[in-house]
């Protein structure tokens, strides 16, 4: 009797915390614009390790959450990089990082990024988020995401989340560029509007 | 007769292979989801390059025949290129004998309807919206369905 009743009571126990872990994840919303960046050391395609802190003379860091595979990032690609070059020398560099896990996503292997960094002679570093928790902490949920840091002296604030901008089909056809426009609001003190959007995305591969 | 009777069976079968698949925007969209000649109407958001959307169709699938004739109807609404609608799409549905409602949602300003679709919606596919028109309420999912999650979901509602 004692004995069901104990095992009985693990088996709530257990439900309780596999529930509390689901809600745990489905609730997990990341940063919210405001919030502050949490420092990162994460190993670029080659093999020198990369810091935000790195950054500390810019006036900020546009933060991508990219990958080899999905065909939005690709998309994005050369994007990525004409972002990059018109605006690392005005103090806002691209840092991409890479968030699936490769066993799930075998063509985002650290390998792979060293493959398609040298293919696509990306100007900007290409790090690999191994353990998966820059991304959940920074709140990312599909690639390509960004978060525009906003570097205020003693910290990155976040400053926008989102996409690139409103067209991932044809980059002629833009009608809203996001990111520039967020960039163009900091440097002249404006708000930043929006600084928040949505796109549709491919889920990152999380480790099981 | 008999050459009226393989024809009928031809037509019928050439229909089985190749169902329509409309390509819509937004509003007709809306519209749909808005719709109440359902009882529960299952979208599930997918396209062919996404690995995780192919690996769920199979339950969405079978939840369009286990349930039809209760009054659930699934749609599966693709993002893949109105452009690679033949090439792709077509390819897909057909090889795999999809009998779900298939619509191609040819859009490009996400931002705009993420929202409208759910606020919780942060645009990553694999997503599914379930509307349940018996109790008025709309159930939203930005994950991957395991085996048995979709007819626990729907059995809930229709019980």
């Amino acid at each position: 009797m004692r004995k069901a009743y104990i095992l009985i009571t693990i088996a709530i126990s257990l439900t309780a915390a596999i529930f509390i872990q689901e809600n745990g994840l489905a609730d997990q919303q990341g940063y919210a614009v405001g919030d502050v960046a949490k420092e990162f050391t994460l190993k670029n395609v080659d093999g020198k390790m990369v810091s935000l802190e790195d950054y500390a003379q810019e006036e900020g860091v546009i933060l991508v959450f990219t990958c080899n595979t999905c065909p939005y990032a690709k998309l994005y690609e050369s994007r990525i990089k004409a972002l990059d070059m018109q605006y690392k020398s005005q103090g806002f560099p691209v840092v991409a990082i890479q968030p699936n896990d490769p066993e799930l996503s075998p063509g985002d292997s650290f390998e792979e990024m060293q493959n398609r960094y040298k293919d696509k002679a990306m100007t900007y570093p290409y790090l690999w988020d191994e353990t998966q928790e820059i991304t959940r902490t920074y709140g990312a949920t599909r690639t390509p995401h960004v978060y525009l840091l906003e570097n205020t002296g003693d910290n990155f604030k976040v400053a926008y989340i989102g996409a690139i901008d409103d067209n991932h089909k044809d980059a002629n056809a833009v009608n809203k560029s996001y990111v520039e426009d967020a960039i163009t609001s900091i440097k002249a003190k404006r708000t930043v509007d929006p600084n928040f959007t949505k796109a549709i995305g491919c889920t990152i591969k999380w480790s099981e | 007769m008999k050459f009226f009777g393989i024809c009928l069976g031809l037509l019928l079968s050439v229909n089985l292979i190749a169902q329509p698949i409309e390509v819509i925007k937004y509003p007709d969209l809306a519209k749909l989801i808005e719709s109440d000649k359902d009882k529960v109407a299952v979208f599930n958001f997918w396209a062919t390059w996404c690995r995780p959307c192919i690996k769920e169709i199979p339950y969405f699938e079978q939840a369009q025949q286990d349930y039809a004739s209760k009054g659930v109807q699934v749609y599966l609404v693709s993002f893949d290129f109105v452009e690679e609608l033949d090439t792709k799409v077509k390819n897909f549905v057909s090889k795999k004998g999809l009998k779900s409602s298939i619509k191609l949602l040819d859009e490009t300003d996400y931002n705009a309807f993420i929202d409208k679709i759910d606020p919780s919606w942060s645009g990553a596919i694999p997503a599914t919206l379930i509307v349940d028109n018996i109790n008025n309420e709309k159930h939203f999912f930005e994950q991957e369905f395991e085996k048995g999650e979709l007819d626990t979901i729907i059995n809930d509602i229709l019980n």
